[in-house]
């Protein structure tokens, strides 16, 4: 689903000499449709800097991206445009990811508004919202309210039911449970590997905590200081 | 010797849908030299509790019952005495250094100032004061470190200074409200250690919504739930043996004892669940779980439990 072929990324610091700190090195892996990579290493050591790579948020100093068999390294701004929507990212925060001034329910329509999934009236989308908000364990009495209204596990299931309406093939999880509690943690790392399961999606599942990476992957990528020093079945030990 | 013995203690905030009953009734013994943990999840009370010790809560609420240290009842000392005796005798660490350092001055300065106003040092000492304790506090260079501003350093850096401040007055007892949070596994490790270091002839209340914090560091282990303790015990027996399905759950939910959640979400403090608070979310409740309220029994020496089925 995702290949990546010797990637770097170099960020500039300093004003007036700029100088040139490589944050990813010589990074090489694939993901296969379905599985889910895990990705851990200690803080700074480049983990989100590789996220954001494969999505294209950020360009790459070197390297090629495949996505789908598509060499996606080169694409132009209009052309990444149309593939946005089939690889997603979750971040630690939800809140970064959800409009403040947007219902609840606002929220989880939007994609299909947007026409991301075809032509949908009116009641068609109050049902879809309607169905996700159900799928990710909310209540309807969520729907009218704002993020600054819910918790940190609350906004996270938005954004997971945001990201079912778009409907993507590929997601990049960045921590997404690390700002929550451990008993609510556990409610959203079940939660993605439930929907990891019955959508098929394929994912890049980034954090620092091994025992957390090692429940939800099915192979691990181990990361230290810009590069991968060894990918291993979670399996083993 | 009981060091804290807190006394029903009740802390509530009135807000627009009422009261909001953030600490109820809770008793508590901190013995001398003792580490004691305070867990639970994310807005069940544990700050407020440490706020109600220091007495740094807003003048509208309400506190009732004891808090007695070494035997006088802090809830009635005159506000000057309760300034003295936060100063020397208690420091709180508070919860998020990156909103309770104050940002536009130096670290230093804000240690050396604490210092002047508890210990009427001059400035010069202070200062050097200041420098000594980063220097206890493990940064890798007190005297530059000293010079730089909050968010010039690293969030483990700026937990040290933040310890660093509160251990400053050399205090005998000290309150930590979540030293460890949002520091990576590594960093965290660094923080236990250097708390078990400058706690070790002291007293102290840590605390934190993460178990295994708490394991490595405390004696004891009080549980809570929805503004009241539903367990205490010896801190081996909370992580081997819990007795209350609540600890269980919340044990079980750690990514090493097999990510399993439990269902449901907090309550109210406003309006709290009738009977056993946890009641609606606990696998083993039963009609008297949802009529009666549990009070706390002792099904061994020292370790408490708040459930119905140990009556
Ligand atoms: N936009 C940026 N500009 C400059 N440096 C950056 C930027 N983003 C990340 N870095 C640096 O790259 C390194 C890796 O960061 P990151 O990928 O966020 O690590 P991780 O997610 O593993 O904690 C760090 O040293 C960080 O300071
Ligand atoms: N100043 C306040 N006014 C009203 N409610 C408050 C105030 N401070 C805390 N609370 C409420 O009291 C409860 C307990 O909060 P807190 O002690 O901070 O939780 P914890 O530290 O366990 O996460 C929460 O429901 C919180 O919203
Ligand atoms: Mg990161
Ligand atoms: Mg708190």
């Amino acid at each position: 689903m995702i290949e990546v072929y010797d990637l770097q990324k170099h960020f500039a610091s300093g004003f007036i000499k700029k100088r040139y700190k490589p944050a990813v090195q010589s990074v090489s892996f694939a993901i296969e449709k379905g599985e889910t990579l895990g990705l851990v290493g200690e803080s700074g050591c480049g983990k989100t800097t590789v996220g954001r790579l494969l999505l294209r948020l950020i360009e790459p100093t070197a390297g090629k991206i495949v996505f789908d068999g598509q060499d996606i390294t080169g694409l132009k701004h209009a052309e990444m445009r149309k593939l946005r929507p089939r690889m997603q990212m979750i971040f630690q925060d939800p809140e970064s990811s959800l409009n403040p001034r947007m219902k609840i329910g606002e929220s989880i329509a939007e994609p299909f508004r947007l026409g991301l999934r075809g032509r949908c009236s009116k009641s068609e989308i109050r049902n879809h919202v309607q169905e996700l908000v159900d799928i990710v364990g909310l209540n309807q009495e969520h729907v009218n309210r704002y993020p600054y209204q819910l918790s940190g596990g609350q906004n996270q299931r938005v954004v997971l039911a945001r990201i079912l309406a778009i409907n993507p093939e590929f997601i990049v999880a960045d921590e997404p449970t690390a700002a929550l509690d451990v008993s609510v943690q556990a409610q959203i790392l079940r939660l993605i590997m439930d929907l990891k399961r019955d959508f098929g999606l394929t994912m890049l599942f980034i954090s620092h905590d091994l025992e957390v990476v090692r429940h939800m992957s099915d192979r691990i990528a181990m990361m230290d200081k810009g590069r991968i020093v060894e990918i291993k079945s979670s399996k083993d030990n | 010797m009981a060091l804290l013995d807190i006394i029903k203690l009740r802390t509530q905030f009135p807000s627009q849908d009422g009261m909001v009953k953030a600490v109820d009734t809770v008793d508590l013994l901190v013995a001398e030299g003792e580490r004691l943990g305070l867990i639970g999840e994310t807005g069940c009370g544990k700050t407020v509790l440490g706020m109600s010790i220091v007495r740094l809560l807003q003048p509208t609420t309400s506190i009732e019952g004891k808090i007695n240290y070494k035997g006088r009842d802090i809830l009635k000392l005159k506000e000057e005495d309760m300034r003295r005796l936060r100063g020397k005798e208690i420091a709180m660490i508070l919860q998020n250094p990156t909103t309770s350092l104050n940002p536009v001055l130096k670290v230093g300065d804000q240690i050396a100032e604490a210092i002047r106003l508890h210990q009427g040092l001059g400035k010069r000492e202070a200062n050097a004061r200041a420098i000594e304790m980063l220097q206890s506090v493990h940064l890798p260079d007190a005297a530059a470190n000293a010079n730089q501003y909050p968010h010039e350093l690293s969030g483990g850096m700026r937990e040290r200074v933040m310890i660093a401040m509160g251990l400053a007055c050399n205090p005998e007892f000290i309150i930590a409200d979540e030293p460890t949070k949002g520091l990576d596994i590594k960093t965290k490790m660094q923080i236990v250690e250097l708390l078990r270091e400058a706690t070790l002839h002291k007293a102290m209340l840590m605390i934190t919504h993460d178990l295994g914090v708490a394991g490595s560091i405390c004696d004891k282990i009080a549980v809570m739930y929805a503004g009241e303790l539903l367990e205490e015990a010896s801190s081996q027996e909370i992580l081997n043996d819990p007795a209350h399905p609540y600890t269980q759950g919340f044990i079980n939910s750690l990514p090493s004892r097999g990510l399993l959640p439990i269902p449901g979400t907090s309550p109210s403090l406003i309006c709290p669940p009738s009977g056993c608070r946890f009641h609606p979310r606990c696998r083993m409740a039963t009609k008297t779980c949802e009529m009666k309220h549990p009070e706390m029994v002792q099904i061994e020496k020292g370790h408490l439990v708040r459930c119905h089925q140990f009556n």
